[in-house]
């Protein structure tokens, strides 16, 4: 009902854009999206730091100049040189081949924790929205009883249950997300249900199952794409944090929490051991989180700001 | 057409020439183009186009409460009882509003604070304008609560309590509690249900009268034109195109596009199979056609109108028009007709 | 009122039956014999079947939670420590204050400099303050909690010698880790109230205020903020939970005895009843909390509280 002209004062400039310019060429949604990243310059800081973090992960193994467990006790505790670019630590192993290590257990962890969250969660989740009544009221009381724990937390007596290891690790960081996607996903479900795409769907005799997947799930996609960046953030700080206090990742593996718990003994003489373990994982979660940032705006520019 | 109207000491507003935009990353949108407009003491002037046109554009000019950015006001008077209220600094803008100009919104259920009791809302517009004491003015908004028709033991209820009806007519008990002499209502009833709306213009219209107040009011609906104004001003593309008296608009509307808007009204009596349709789209407020704006959807248009930007012309005492073609057809048919109208 | 208070009590019964039963399940779940663990090697295999009987862990599992539950209704027994052997609740209850200062000190903190900071970057928005204090934000955001405290150990205990960087009795000692802890606290909580502020802002009933003539510093700081303050209360109580958790990585980096570090300790010792009476300690206060934040959300939302008038 509002002008057209009003929606200025209500919005930001970027919504102008999309109702207003019905002459400007068009791109396909996906295009829409990334050219609206495009222009947030801290989304395409993030987006490139999680690429190079991405090829450094995969290429760990030609990138790192000594492999993460080579010990040289002759040369323990060195600061950086040209031997060694960020150092030495207190077995003489050489920093940087850890963290370029450490960056595979990082991205793995997150990854496929927010993969376990999301598939669970997004089902738990669909399945309570789209069946309302008395599964989505059972569903949803576990969820509170999961939520009514803080997420790291209950990561940390997944954790402790089931032992450390990267595996165990990734499902007490991933179970304890759950909760999370499920109610996005059953917020966004409900909210779709009802409108009259769905309807039509179902007049025309779609199957549940169809309804779900050809209709409900590609148009609850923004808000998961943005919860699932921003939870491989958390779930990498998670499991940092985890193999910090000596869950999940053990030594000699290179987890960068865990190289920061080993450091920090020798933080009054030797903080280079601690100092670029932690400045690895905030600048993967600030990228993360950037991204994150930035395809919320993009993905919906009412939501901007 | 600044100096068209030489009586312009009996103006209560005189807008002219106004021209306002918004600067946007993707570009600059013309709201307001070279805009005048004139009201005088005590009328009711209907303010009428499609969505976009610029209407509450205007209407927040009026108040200097253009959001900025992206709002600019790029050029133009605003003489509000002779003074110019673009000259005014904020602090005697402050002044301005409320105390002499008031706006009754659009929407009911978004204008009210929703953590604050609604005679304190009345109350405090009282409190800003005159010198009365709190425990006075939240008496004083008791009583105009009794004034537009709700309950004084209402008066320490949240919003939210009420029904749509009901707010709007604690947001029109707001703007009458200083006893403004212009009002400015934009669609003050397109949110309500329909018999609501009745109910809320008739209070409206009676109240006006009572205050005493001038009224700009901003609609897309003829009807309501029809039953309260005095005077009509047609916007299209962020520009006035016809002004008028209500009854000579009505009785013979000018511009291409008022014929159009009067077109596509249904009409009971003349049973037409279908409504007539203006062809076309609004334009693009960042990127509007040369010269006349509705040129592209003008059924009248000549090989002149994508050149030249029309002027407003005064085809008939008091009625204005802009659109050359038109008012020359109207010339011509007045002497044809016989002069002296 | 009242019956909203009682209301949102009972809600609060289930939830903490769920998050025992999670507890126990996980307990159940984890290798070792509690009954074998508290009793000690040496133990007969009469005094441990004497001690199932008498603990109620001979039954099967529902009955075993049963019993849990009872015990912990009736005599607040949740267990015993593998190590100490002393009563699980005595131990949480020795430690818990100083969590609870800890988190409490954190959050007081985070709204201090949170709120302000993101109101004035809402006012200001665009302005080299706001990129700042958004960047600010959102780095605090990225840093582990963990690595912080080593940062700031290093600096103002290492470095400075400024402050101690460890203990938690005094003023001095307290500041070093309620800062660490605090500070992804104060980015949340700037950048919601900046946002809510931005959307109250350019609600309708903000340009109402403005159309009386009513002075924008009033505008902004009598009928935005109270409006854009609704949602960050919600936020400061989910905060608060995510304190009492980052509490545990703090307490064990400034060796502060605390719950966290208690839990920390029992994990590497597999002494397992500590860590999930931790756990439920903690989802009993975070739910303690977010009750309270619950009322006083009613109380400054009209709109909740006339729901349950």
């Amino acid at each position: 009902m509002n002008d057209t002209v009003e929606t200025t004062q209500t919005n930001s400039a970027e919504t102008l854009s999309a109702p207003l310019s019905p002459g400007r060429k068009k791109r396909s949604p996906l295009g829409e999206v990334f050219f609206r990243l495009k222009r947030s310059p801290l989304a395409m800081f993030g987006l490139t730091v999680i690429l190079i973090l991405i090829f450094t992960a995969i290429f760990a193994d030609v990138l790192s100049p000594y492999p993460y467990r080579k010990q040289d006790l002759t040369r323990t505790f060195e600061t950086p040189s040209r031997d060694h670019l960020l150092g030495t630590d207190e077995f003489g192993r050489d920093i940087l081949s850890r963290l370029i290590y450490g960056a595979r257990v990082s991205l793995q962890v997150g990854f496929i924790a927010v993969g376990i969250a999301l598939i669970v969660g997004g089902m738990l989740g669909a399945a309570a929205g789209y069946y309302g009544g008395w599964i989505d009221n059972a569903i949803m009381r576990v969820m509170d009883v999961l939520l009514s724990v803080p997420q790291t937390l209950l990561a940390i007596a997944i954790a402790a249950a089931l032992g450390p290891g990267l595996f165990n690790l990734m499902i007490a960081v991933g179970i304890a997300a759950v909760p999370n996607y499920a109610r996005i996903v059953r917020g966004s479900v409900l909210s779709i249900r009802e409108m009259e795409f769905v309807e039509a769907a179902r007049a025309v005799g779609s199957s549940d199952l169809r309804i779900i997947l050809k209709h409900i799930i590609p148009n609850s996609m923004a808000p998961i794409i943005v919860q699932s960046t921003l939870g491989v953030a958390s779930a990498i700080l998670n499991a940092a944090g985890l193999s910090f206090i000596g869950l999940g990742i053990q030594p000699p593996y290179p987890e960068w929490g865990a190289m920061l718990s080993g450091g920090r003994q020798y933080i009054r003489d030797y903080s280079h051991l601690t100092l670029y373990p932690g400045l690895a994982i905030m600048f993967t979660i600030l990228a993360l989180n950037f991204l994150g940032d930035g395809l919320r705006d993009a993905l919906d520019p009412r939501l901007k700001r | 057409m600044t100096d068209t109207k030489e009586n312009a000491k009996g103006l209560l507003l005189d807008i002219q020439d106004l021209t306002i935009q918004y600067v946007t990353d993707s570009g600059t949108v013309h709201a307001v183009e070279n805009l005048n407009l004139q009201l005088g003491h005590g009328e009711t002037l209907g303010f009428v186009g499609e969505t976009g046109a610029g209407k509450t554009t205007t209407a927040l000019g009026i108040m200097r409460l253009i959001p900025s950015p992206p709002g600019v006001i790029r050029s133009g008077k605003i003489l509000f009882e002779g003074a110019d209220l673009l000259k005014k600094s904020e602090a005697e803008m402050r002044a301005v509003r409320g105390a002499k100009i008031a706006m009754i919104f659009q929407d009911p259920m978004t204008s009210l604070n929703p953590v604050m009791t609604v005679d304190k809302q009345i109350a405090e517009m009282i409190r800003l304008h005159r010198s009365v004491t709190d425990a006075e003015a939240l008496n004083l908004a008791g009583d105009m609560l009794e004034l537009v028709g709700i309950r004084r033991e209402r008066m320490h209820d949240y919003p939210h309590q009420f029904s749509g009806g009901m707010k709007q007519r604690v947001v029109i008990a707001i703007a009458l509690a200083c006893d403004p002499g212009l009002l400015i209502a934009d669609e003050p009833t397109t949110a309500l249900d329909v018999t609501i709306q009745a109910q809320v213009l008739e209070l409206m219209k009676k109240l006006k009268q009572q205050f005493d107040a001038s009224m700009i009011l901003i609609t897309h609906d003829l009807g309501i034109v029809a039953e309260i104004c005095d005077r009509v001003a047609i916007m299209y593309a962020g520009r006035v195109v016809e002004y008028a008296d209500k009854h000579a608009l009505y009785r013979r509307p000018l511009h291409p596009y008022t014929i159009g808007l009067f077109n596509s009204v249904p009409d009971l009596e003349e049973d037409k199979e279908e409504l007539a349709v203006i062809p076309g789209l609004m334009p693009d407020p960042m990127d509007l056609p040369t010269g006349c704006t509705f040129h592209p959807r003008c059924s009248f248009a000549t090989e002149e109108c994508p050149v030249t930007k029309p002027d407003m012309i005064e085809a008939a005492p008091g009625h204005f028009v802009a659109c050359p073609v038109r008012a020359a057809a109207q010339a011509g048919s007045e002497s044809r007709g016989g002069e002296g109208q | 009122m009242i019956r909203y208070v009682i209301r949102r009590i009972l809600f609060l019964i289930p939830v903490l039956i769920g998050v025992a039963f999670c507890v126990f399940t996980l307990l159940y779940l984890t290798p070792g014999d509690p009954a074998r663990m508290i009793l000690g090697d040496m133990a007969t295999e009469e005094a441990i079947r004497e001690f199932r009987v008498k603990e109620g862990l001979d039954g099967p599992f529902l009955v075993q939670f049963g019993n849990y539950i009872y015990k912990a209704v009736t005599r607040g027994d949740i267990g015993r420590s593998y190590v100490t052997k002393r009563p699980v609740l005595d131990e949480i209850m020795t430690v818990f204050p100083a969590t609870l200062k800890l988190s409490a000190f954190a959050i007081i903190i985070a709204i201090i400099i949170g709120m302000p900071c993101g109101i004035l970057s809402a006012i200001k928005q665009y302005s080299i303050f706001d990129t700042l204090t958004m960047i600010f934000a959102m780095v605090g955001l990225s840093m582990p909690v963990f690595w912080l405290g080593l940062l700031l150990i290093l600096y103002f205990s290492v470095h400075l010698r400024w402050l101690p960087s460890s203990g938690f009795d005094t003023f001095r000692a307290m500041i070093l880790p309620s800062v660490a802890l605090s500070a992804q606290s104060i980015s949340m909580i700037t950048r919601m109230t900046r946002s809510s502020m931005l959307e109250v802002v350019r609600a309708d009933y903000i340009r109402t205020a403005r159309s009386k003539g009513q002075k924008e510093s009033v505008v902004i700081w009598v009928h935005a903020l109270h409006n854009a303050l609704i949602p960050v209360v919600t936020l400061c109580g989910l905060q608060f939970g995510h304190l009492l958790a980052g509490a545990i990585l703090t307490e064990s980096i400034f060796a502060i005895p605390g719950v966290g570090r208690l839990m920390v300790e029992s994990i590497k010792a597999r002494d397992y009843p500590i860590v999930q009476g931790g756990v439920l300690f903690v989802a009993i206060t975070f739910s303690v909390v977010n009750l309270l934040v619950d009322l006083l959300y009613a109380y400054i939302d009209p709109r909740i509280k006339a729901q349950y008038k």
